[in-house]
């Protein structure tokens, strides 16, 4: 019953562009296990699996967003402020990929396409927009959850934009006319609304985890905040 | 540390055993935009026109025991959708955990 969530299927991509993004992706998920290694340290650890783990619970939970349109968490946010933009990416990665070995959920070949739009462009994008807004906004709880929910907000949409060129890359079908900038405008307009609801679920569980143990929370780390207050 | 491991991962298990039942069945995002160009009957199959879902193509592993977030054998649906939610968060937390346990720095131990 549960629909091919947010990931691209066979056959939608083709062949050379799908090797390309597999390729961008193997050397990304390299850089990632490189940098990410120093951050690994004991408490990271169980964290950055228990991080993935609920990735891949919240990713099963569609949410509707118009009449007949239901959407996603992809994790990105959510991943790169907990454990760090590095190890966040792995975490992603990790749930993708044994979505599509056992879960028949992204096609395999477009195991590199899937890993670069959700694993590397949202972790990436969403820790950027942390890092700035939490320097420009009160260190207080309110800032945090704000912050977090334009990072997931800005980078569901920009996700959805990575697809769209691929498909302008490499798309198996021609689309007739205008067909890809309505595509990218409806992807666009959908991610929009899938954001906002990325973005609520990514604050709560954040704001959660910093009332908690805010020294789990990574990019916290190195600032004064009141957040834990 | 512990503590809050366990309370997590038994949070990720409810939501992905329980909550997983009551989700949405619509298209997704990316499913409805792949569909955008095109005519599709009742069943969601493509009658005509042009658009992106044209090209895909069915999964590799289409029949693999937990294909499509189910256990095949077993017929109850809300069964069926939880107990896959729940091996699968069992088994990426070991993957990702073993994983993260392997690559972590050793400097301080």
């Amino acid at each position: 019953m549960i629909p091919e969530a947010l990931h691209i299927s066979n056959g939608v991509l083709n062949g050379p562009v799908s090797i390309a993004y597999a390729v961008l992706a193997a050397v990304a998920i390299g850089v990632c296990v490189v940098n990410g290694r120093r951050d690994l340290e004991d408490r990271l650890v169980p964290m950055a699996g228990l991080v993935a783990a609920f990735i891949f619970a919240v990713q099963m939970l569609n949410f509707p967003v118009l009449p007949g349109v239901s959407g996603h968490l992809l994790g990105g946010a959510l991943a790169a402020i907990l454990v760090g933009p590095w190890v966040g990416a792995l975490c992603v990665t990790i749930v993708i990929t044994a979505q599509a070995l056992f879960f028949a959920d992204g096609g395999i070949t477009a195991l590199g396409p899937n890993i670069t739009n959700m694993g590397l462009v949202s972790t990436a994008v969403a820790f950027g927009v942390t890092v700035v807004l939490l320097r420009v906004l009160p260190r207080t709880p309110a800032g945090l959850s704000i912050s977090v929910f334009v990072a997931a907000v800005v980078s569901v949409v920009v996700a959805s934009q990575s697809f769209v060129l691929q498909y302008a890359l490499g798309g198996s079908t021609e689309l007739t006319g205008g067909g890809l900038a309505g595509v990218a405008a409806t992807m666009a307009g959908t991610h929009l609304l899938i954001g906002v609801g990325e973005g609520l679920i990514s604050a709560a569980t954040v704001a959660t985890v910093a009332r908690v143990r805010p020294d789990l929370v990574y990019a916290l780390r190195g600032l004064k905040t009141g957040v834990a207050a | 540390m512990r503590k809050f491991i366990l309370a997590g991962l038994l949070a990720a298990l409810l939501l992905a055993g329980v909550v997983s039942s009551f989700a949405s069945s619509s298209p997704d995002g990316l499913d409805s935009a792949s569909t955008k160009g095109c005519t599709t009957d009742a069943d969601g199959e493509i009658t005509g026109g042009t658009c992106i879902a044209q090209g895909a193509k069915d999964h590799e592993l289409a029949d693999s025991p937990l294909a499509d977030y189910g256990i095949r054998g077993i017929d109850n649906a809300y069964l069926s959708t939880g107990l896959s939610g729940i091996a699968g968060v069992l088994l990426v937390f070991a993957v990702s955990g073993g994983a993260f346990w392997l690559l972590r720095s050793r400097k301080r131990s």
